[in-house]
C-alpha cells in the first residue's frame, strides 16, 4: 500500500483559533483504498482537522494535497469535484425535504444536472435510480418519502452518509458517523462501508472503540491537535501512552 | 412543508387528493376568464389583482423557495414600470416590446444589485436590499424630467396589443393580456420549482451549509433565482404601467415591498398558489378597512402579520393543508 | 467657515440622536439574534410620550424626558416577555414579518390617539431661539441636546464597560451558551437589556423630536437610518454604532446642506459599498 502515491496528504497543517492552536503541525497521508481511523479525546481537534481537509476552514499554515494536487487555497466546492466527500458530526440535512430528495440533491449536483431549469426533477430517471440504489444500500428505502426531520436520529445519521456517498467520493471523511446510533447497531455503519468500492480511501473518526478497531487498518491518535502516534490497531492497543490518555479512561466512550 | 405536497403529487397518487389539487386550480383559471363577461364592473380591479399576483409570485421564488428575504423587491417592479412608461413616452408604445424591455431592464438591475447583495446574508442583506431600493426611489424622485418625480409618469398610453386589441376603457384587453402573462409566468415558475434547479433552491433554503458540502455553487444558484425573480417582477411592473397608463413613484417604495411580502405570506410562501390566495385576500381586506381611515388598514395589516407569524405559519394555504391533514386519513406518515 | 461649523454642529446633534435610538437595537440584535425592524417604534413612543407630558400636562423638558424613557422601558420589557420572546430562534422571515406587524399596529394606534399630523415640540422660552457662538447663530436647544446626549452616552459606556451587568451582556453577546453555562439567566438578561435598549430609543426619540419629526409614519420613515447604523456599526457593539451614527449624521447633514438634491443617494451608495466590503460592519469580523 505504501507503494502507491497518497490520495490525501497534509504537510505541517496548523490552525489557530485566536491564541489556541487547535491543529498543530500535522503531517498526514492517506492512500487509495486505505481504511484509516482517527481517535482522540473530546476537543482534540478531530472535527477541525476534517474541516481543514474539506476546505470549510482555512489553515493558519501548512498545505493540503488531494491526488497530488495542492488544494490548500481551493474552495470546498472544487475539492468536492476532485473527489473529497465528508459527513458532519452534527447531522446536517434538509429537514423538510423527503429522504429521497435529500439524496437526489447530492446526486444532481454530482452528475451536473442541478442547473436544469426546465426539465422536471421527477423525470430524471437515471438519477433517481441511483438515489434508490443508495437508499437501499443504507437501508432507508422504506422511509424514502418521509421528511428527513421525521426520521429517528439514528436513521438521520444513515441519511447523512447516503447524501455524501451520492457524491462518489474518492476520499471519504466520516466525522463520528455512529454518534447517536446505539452501540449495538453501529455494525450497520460497518456493513455500509463494506459495500464501498475498494479503492476509496476512508477516514473514520469515532469514539466507539469497538467500531474503530474492527474497521481500521491503521489508527492515528490525535491529542491536543497533534499526532501523538500512528500505527496498526494492535500497536495502538498496546501503546502505553494511548492507554493512559484515551483508552484507559473509558473503553466505550460516547461523545 | 412545500415538499410534502409535491411529494404527494409525484409519488403517492391518492386519487381524491390529486384530483382536487389539480382540478380546483384549473377551475379557478377558467373562472377568471369569465370575469369580464359576468362581472364587467370588476374587470379593472381584477387586472390589478392579476398584476399583483404576478409580482407576489416573483417574490415567492425568492422568499418561499430560496429563503432570500428582501425588503426591496419593489425596486424591480418599479424598474419594469418606469422602463415601460418612459419607453412609451419616448421610443415606442408597443405593449409587447415595452413589456419585454421592462423585464430585461429589471433582470439587469437584479443581476447588478443581486451580484453584490447576495454575497452577504442576514442583516447586511436586509439593509442592502433596503438601501438599493431606497437609492432607486430617490433617483426616480429627483430625475423629474425623465420620471415625473413625485407626480409620477402621467399620460402613458400604449398602442393596441398585437396591433389589434385596443386598451379599451372597460379594461377587457388589459385584463386578458395580464391574465395571459400571469399564466405564462405561472407555468414558467412551476417548471422551475419542479426542476432540479428549483429543488436545489429549496436545499439552499433549508441548509445552505450542507448544499455547499455537496458541491453546490450557492452564490450563482441564488443569483440565478434572483435574476429570474427580477425579470418577473419587472414584467409585473410593466403590466401595471400599461393597464393603468400611469407610473407612480410608489412603485419603487418600501411600502410596496412590504405590501407584496404581506400578500405572499398571507397566502402562504413557498407553495406556488400562495400568491393567488394572498393577493385577493389582501386587496379585499384593504378595500374593507382602508375606506374610512388609513389607520384601520395599518392595524389590519399589523394584526394579519402578528397572527400569521404567531399562530398561522404557512399562511392560509398552510392552514388549509393542516386542517385537511388532521381531518383526513390520519394514517399517512 | 460658518458652513463648516454649522454642518459639524447639526451633524453631531443628528448623529447623537441616531446613536441613542440605534444603540439598543445593536445590542439586542447582537444578544438575541433577533431581526427587530420595529425598534423605531419605541423612539416614536418616547417622542409622543414626552411631547404629551410637556404640551398637555405642562411638565418641564427635564421631567418629561426621564419619565417618557421610563414608560417606554416598561413597554419594551413587557413586549419582550410577552411577544418577542416567542420568536427567538424562529426564521429571519418570521422575525421580519412580526416586527413589520408591530410597526404597522403602532402606526395605527398612534394615529388614532394623536392624529395624522406631526407633533410640535413646545420648548420653554429659554430654550427657544438661537444662541450666538463665535459669531455663528445656532439653535439653543441643540446645545442642550448635545450636552444631554453626551452625558447619557458616557453613562451608557460606563455601565457597559465597568459594571457586572455590562460584563454579563458582553459575555452573552460573545457566547450565549457559555454565558448560560456560567449561570447567567439569559432570559432575564434579554428582557432587561431589551427594556433598556427601548428606553434609550425613547430618550433619543424624545430628545430629537425636533430633528426627526414625531409623526405616525416615524418607524417606517426612518427605519433605513436605524438599520444602517446597526449594520454598519456591527452587531452587539456599542462603539461601532457610535462611529456609524456620527458619520451618517455628519454626512447626511453635509449632503443636505451642500447638495440638497443628490444627498441621500450618495450616502446610501456609500453604505452599500461599505457593507459589501465589510458585511459585518466596521467592528464586526470580516
Ligand atoms: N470556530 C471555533 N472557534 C473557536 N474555537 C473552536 C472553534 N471550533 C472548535 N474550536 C475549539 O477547538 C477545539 C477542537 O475542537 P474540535 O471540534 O475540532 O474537537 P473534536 O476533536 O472534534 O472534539 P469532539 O470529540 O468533541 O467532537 C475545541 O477546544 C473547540 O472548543
Ligand atoms: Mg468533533
Amino acid at each position: 500500500m505504501s507503494g502507491s502515491a497518497p490520495i490525501l496528504e497534509t504537510r505541517g497543517l496548523t490552525r489557530f483559533f485566536g491564541p489556541v492552536r487547535v491543529t498543530g503541525d500535522v503531517d498526514f497521508t492517506l492512500h487509495p483504498g486505505e481504511r484509516r481511523a482517527i481517535i482522540g479525546p473530546n476537543g482534540a481537534g478531530k472535527t477541525t482537522f476534517v474541516n481543514l481537509l474539506s476546505g470549510r476552514l482555512a489553515p493558519s499554515s501548512g498545505q493540503v494535497f488531494l491526488g497530488g494536487e495542492n488544494v490548500t487555497a481551493m474552495s470546498e466546492a472544487r475539492r468536492i469535484k476532485l473527489g473529497l466527500g465528508r459527513t458532519f458530526q452534527i447531522t446536517s440535512l434538509f429537514p423538510n425535504l423527503s429522504v429521497r430528495k435529500n439524496v437526489f440533491l447530492a446526486v444532481a449536483e454530482h452528475e451536473g444536472v442541478a442547473w436544469n431549469l426546465f426539465r422536471s426533477a421527477a423525470s430524471h430517471r437515471r438519477q433517481f435510480d441511483r438515489v434508490d440504489e443508495l437508499l437501499d444500500r443504507v437501508g432507508l428505502s422504506d422511509v424514502a418519502e418521509v421528511p428527513a426531520q421525521d426520521l429517528p436520529y439514528g436513521r438521520q445519521r444513515l441519511l447523512e452518509i447516503a447524501v455524501t456517498l451520492a457524491l462518489r467520493p474518492r476520499v471519504l471523511l466520516l466525522d463520528e458517523p455512529a454518534a447517536g446510533i446505539p452501540t449495538s447497531e453501529s455494525h450497520i455503519i460497518l456493513s455500509i462501508l463494506d459495500t464501498l468500492p475498494k479503492d476509496i480511501a476512508v477516514l473514520l473518526i469515532d469514539h466507539d472503540m469497538d467500531l474503530v478497531f474492527r474497521f481500521a487498518q491503521r489508527i492515528t491518535v490525535l491529542v491536543q491537535g497533534s499526532v501523538m502516534v500512528e500505527g496498526t490497531p494492535a500497536e495502538i492497543a498496546a501503546n502505553e501512552r494511548v492507554r493512559k490518555i484515551y483508552l484507559g479512561e473509558s473503553d466505550h466512550a460516547a461523545a | 412543508m412545500t415538499d410534502r405536497s409535491n411529494a404527494a403529487v409525484l409519488v403517492l397518487p391518492q386519487a381524491g387528493t390529486v384530483g382536487a389539487r389539480k382540478i380546483l386550480p384549473m377551475l379557478l383559471w377558467v373562472a377568471a376568464l369569465a370575469i369580464p363577461t359576468f362581472a364587467p364592473g370588476y374587470t379593472p380591479l381584477a387586472s390589478q389583482i392579476v398584476v399583483m399576483i404576478l409580482f407576489a409570485l416573483s417574490l415567492d421564488l425568492l422568499v418561499g423557495f430560496t429563503g432570500i428575504v428582501t425588503l426591496g423587491h419593489a425596486a424591480l417592479f418599479g424598474a419594469g414600470a418606469y422602463t415601460a412608461g418612459i419607453m412609451a413616452l419616448r421610443l415606442t408604445n408597443d405593449p409587447l416590446i415595452t413589456a419585454l424591455s421592462g423585464m430585461a431592464v429589471a433582470a439587469l438591475v437584479g443581476l447588478v444589485t443581486g451580484s453584490c447583495m447576495l454575497r452577504t446574508k442576514g442583516l447586511a442583506f436586509l439593509v442592502l436590499s433596503l438601501a438599493a431600493a431606497f437609492m432607486l426611489h430617490e433617483l426616480a424622485n429627483m430625475a423629474t424630467s425623465v420620471t415625473g418625480g413625485d407626480d409620477g409618469l402621467q399620460g402613458v398610453s400604449f398602442a393596441p396589443l398585437l396591433g389589434v386589441f385596443e386598451f379599451d376603457f372597460r379594461g377587457q384587453t388589459a385584463f386578458y393580456y395580464s391574465l395571459a402573462c400571469l399564466f405564462a409566468a405561472f407555468l414558467l415558475v412551476r417548471r422551475v420549482v419542479n426542476s432540479p434547479f428549483g429543488w436545489s433552491l429549496r436545499g439552499i433554503r433549508e441548509n445552505d451549509g450542507r448544499m455547499r458540502a455537496i458541491g453546490c455553487p450557492i452564490y450563482r444558484r441564488r443569483l440565478a433565482a434572483y435574476v429570474i425573480s427580477s425579470a418577473l417582477a419587472g414584467l409585473a411592473g410593466a403590466l401595471q404601467a400599461q393597464i393603468t397608463q400611469f407610473v407612480a413613484l410608489r412603485s419603487l417604495s418600501l411600502e410596496l415591498s412590504g405590501d407584496v411580502l404581506i400578500m405572499l405570506i398571507l397566502g402562504g410562501a413557498g407553495r406556488l398558489y400562495g400568491a393567488f390566495v394572498g393577493v385577493p385576500l389582501f386587496m379585499f381586506a384593504q378595500d374593507l378597512l382602508a375606506k374610512e381611515d388609513p389607520a384601520n388598514w395599518y392595524l389590519g395589516q399589523g394584526v394579519i402579520l402578528l397572527v400569521m407569524t404567531l399562530f398561522v405559519p404557512g399562511g392560509v394555504l398552510g392552514l388549509v393543508e393542516r386542517v385537511r391533514r388532521s381531518l383526513g386519513r390520519g394514517g399517512r406518515r | 467657515m460658518t458652513a463648516v461649523v454649522t454642518i459639524l454642529f447639526f451633524g453631531v446633534a443628528y448623529g447623537m440622536i441616531l446613536y441613542l435610538i440605534s444603540v439598543g437595537l445593536s445590542v439586542t440584535m447582537g444578544l438575541m439574534g433577533f431581526v427587530n425592524l420595529a425598534h423605531g417604534v419605541f423612539a416614536m413612543l418616547g417622542g409622543y410620550a414626552a411631547v404629551t407630558l410637556m404640551n398637555q400636562l405642562g411638565l418641564s423638558l427635564f421631567a418629561a424626558l426621564p419619565l417618557a424613557c421610563a414608560m417606554v422601558t416598561v413597554v419594551g420589557f413587557v413586549l419582550e416577555r410577552t411577544l418577542y420572546s416567542r420568536l427567538y430562534g424562529r426564521s429571519e422571515l418570521d422575525q421580519v414579518l412580526f416586527s413589520m406587524g408591530l410597526i404597522l399596529i403602532s402606526m395605527a394606534l398612534v394615529r388614532v390617539v394623536w392624529g395624522p399630523l406631526a407633533q410640535p415640540v413646545q420648548l420653554p422660552d429659554y430654550l427657544k431661539g438661537q444662541s450666538v457662538v463665535g459669531g455663528i447663530e445656532l439653535p439653543t436647544y441643540r446645545f442642550v441636546l448635545v450636552a444631554f446626549g453626551t452625558a447619557v452616552i458616557v453613562a451608557l459606556w460606563v455601565i457597559f464597560e465597568r459594571t457586572l451587568f455590562g460584563a454579563r451582556i458582553r459575555a452573552a453577546v460573545d457566547n450565549r451558551g457559555m454565558a448560560q453555562a456560567i449561570g447567567i439567566d439569559t432570559g432575564r438578561l434579554f428582557a432587561v437589556t431589551f427594556g433598556l435598549g427601548t428606553g434609550l430609543a425613547a430618550l433619543g426619540g424624545a430628545l430629537g423630536a425636533d430633528v426627526l419629526a414625531i409623526a405616525p409614519n416615524y418607524p417606517l420613515h426612518y427605519i433605513v437610518y436605524f438599520m444602517v447604523v446597526v449594520a454598519v456599526g456591527g452587531l452587539g457593539s456599542i462603539r461601532g454604532p457610535f462611529i456609524a451614527a456620527l458619520s451618517i449624521g455628519l454626512a447626511d447633514t453635509a449632503c443636505k446642506y451642500l447638495l440638497p438634491e443628490m444627498g441621500s443617494v450618495f450616502i446610501f451608495a456609500f453604505v452599500f459599498a461599505l457593507l459589501l466590503w465589510r458585511p459585518n460592519g466596521i467592528t464586526g469580523k470580516r
